[in-house]
């Protein structure tokens, strides 16, 4: 395992801080551009060497800039199986990065608020992630290191179709906005399936987050643009920006319809699920990300008093099978890794009580 | 009312209005809503796929579509049969080659085909002088695997002039 990530190991990230606004159901932001260079084709008809030529284009030019210095650059071809998922869990590149083949790699920001991935589905991934709803904050970052990269790196640009995408969905403005979700009370209260229709309509996805394997997770949704041209970037966020504080309303009624007609019942749901979490011995992912989201939703509610929400964010993501091996300093296969987070789950849960939280490391 | 795939209860009725053939009434049980809705939150590659295949109903024959798939872009080489299978255009030459058909899938997806927004201060080559370039580095690379180091380097410093000469260029593509 590399040594550079073990110290990021340990770290929360900047999109599970828990601050920021509306952050008790918003869990990140993130904004995301895709870029290519012109005069090279796209990935999918690049041969090894133009891969390779793309890779050290773009780290000879980044390396020329200023704000480029305290980057971690790393080679995603290099790295260990575990190091890329642990990557990939700490949303810093995509499934697709970590899974493909050749030359490619990941800038990453110190405080892990932007990487720039090389190589993916397009040359260039500029992603900005800030916790709780920021999307403004984050779009002009990603647009200030878009000028910055775009100063030295000739884009591959239509007058008339915008930035050039390997895939005609991105063409445009390359621009995905996304804001992750947690949306607990209107899962329970069965009108999820209402909000998606409701959003649909109005050129904007939703998405579920998966885990380890595939199975659906439930509590957590990620809303995104669908359109990328046609509609200046100002728009597109200012779009998805609008659409944020109606689902947020729709959940904390949700939520306070639950505790205004079955406090009880809800109540119980919630002890029981810190109950499992907190003495179990062996634990999968699934079943974890699950409860921890019954927990966290308690923590909002009131029901729980005693454990600060922090924990429960890092515990999300340090649960996670490569952050857990990342931990633990070596490789475990699925039977242990169950064995090993329950273990972790205990360590940092058990002991909390009023001003007792364990600190994680 | 059934579900009209199984004999659960229909709890969702959803209106389809993107349909080409007009709104659509269906009525789901809550198990096979989800899984109709979640064939909505489908990959690009499905999502243009399913855009080229509402485009195709619409409006071309089995021939003409057969004749689209043959066509093949001269710089990278992808031909439209192969991008309406991954969903992944080639090089950015395709978007002036297949331009007559990638409009109107433009326009299902994002319903506009003019780029509002963004543009780059630094321009970029013209089209041609782009597509000079991509193949250039494909002659270098069958040259060096020939051994034929001489005439590699020949391209190789050909590839810089044209690069170092891009900024001045038009930006049209």
């Amino acid at each position: 395992m590399d040594p550079k990530l073990d110290e990021l190991a340990g770290q929360c990230g900047e999109w599970l801080r828990g601050t920021g606004p509306e952050s008790d159901i918003v869990i990140s932001s993130r904004v995301r551009l895709a870029r290519n260079l012109a005069g090279f084709p796209f990935i999918k008809k690049c041969s090894p060497e133009d891969r390779q030529a793309i890779e050290r284009t773009v780290r000879a030019k980044m390396e020329k800039l200023e704000q480029w210095k305290d980057v971690r650059y790393l080679m995603v071809d290099e790295l260990s199986e575990v190091d890329r998922q642990f990557l990939v869990e700490r949303q810093l590149i995509s499934r697709e990065l970590a899974d493909s083949e050749g030359a490619r790699a990941v800038a990453i920001d110190p405080g892990e608020q932007f990487s720039v991935m090389i190589n993916e589905e397009d040359h260039l991934r500029l992603q900005v992630m800030h916790s709780g709803l920021s999307l403004q904050e984050a779009w002009q970052t990603v647009n200030a290191l878009d000028d910055l990269i775009e100063g030295e790196i000739t884009y591959a640009f239509h007058s008339k179709f915008g930035y050039l995408t390997a895939c005609p969905t991105n063409a445009g403005t390359g621009l995905r906005v996304s804001v992750m979700l947690h949306l607990p009370a209107l899962v329970i209260t069965r009108q999820i399936d209402k909000v998606f229709r409701s959003l649909q309509k109005i050129s904007v996805t939703v998405r579920g987050l998966y885990g380890e394997g595939s199975q659906y997770m439930g509590d957590f949704y990620q809303v995104s643009n669908q359109i990328t041209l046609g509609r200046s970037e100002e728009e597109l966020v200012q779009q998805v920006s609008e659409v944020i504080p109606v689902l947020i309303d729709y959940e904390r009624r949700a939520r306070r319809f639950l505790v205004e007609e079955s406090e009880q019942d809800l109540h119980d749901d919630v002890s029981r699920a810190r109950g499992i979490l907190c003495t179990a011995k062996k634990i999968s992912s699934e079943e974890t990300m699950h409860y921890l989201s019954k927990v966290r939703m308690g923590i909002n509610l009131g029901l729980i008093d005693d454990l600060p929400i922090t924990t429960i964010n890092k515990l999300f993501i340090h649960t996670q099978p490569a952050h857990l091996q990342k931990l633990r300093g070596r490789t475990l296969g699925s039977a242990d890794r169950n064995v090993e987070r329950a273990s972790y789950l205990q360590r940092h849960l058990a002991d909390s009580g009023p001003g007792g939280a364990a600190e994680l490391n | 009312m059934k579900c009209q795939h199984c004999e659960k209860p229909a709890t969702f009725h959803i209106t389809e209005l993107t349909e080409p053939s007009g709104p659509q009434v269906m009525h789901l049980c809550e198990e096979h809503a989800r899984h109709y809705l979640s064939k909505e939150q489908s990959t690009p590659t499905s999502l243009v796929a399913d855009h080229l295949e509402k485009q195709l109903k619409l409006g071309q024959t089995a021939e003409e579509l057969a004749e689209l798939d043959q066509q093949e872009c001269p710089v990278c080489g992808i031909t439209f049969y192969e991008f309406r299978n991954a969903g992944r255009l080639g090089c950015p030459y395709d978007y002036t080659v297949f331009q007559k058909d990638l409009e109107p899938l433009l326009i299902n997806i994002h319903a506009s085909r003019e780029h509002k927004g963004k543009r780059p201060t630094r321009l970029a080559p013209s089209a041609d002088r782009q597509a000079e370039l991509i193949q250039l580095r494909r002659e270098m690379e069958e040259a060096i695997e020939k051994e034929n180091y001489e005439r590699a380097s020949e391209i190789r410093d050909r590839i810089r002039s044209l690069e170092s000469g891009q900024s001045d260029t038009s930006s049209d593509l």
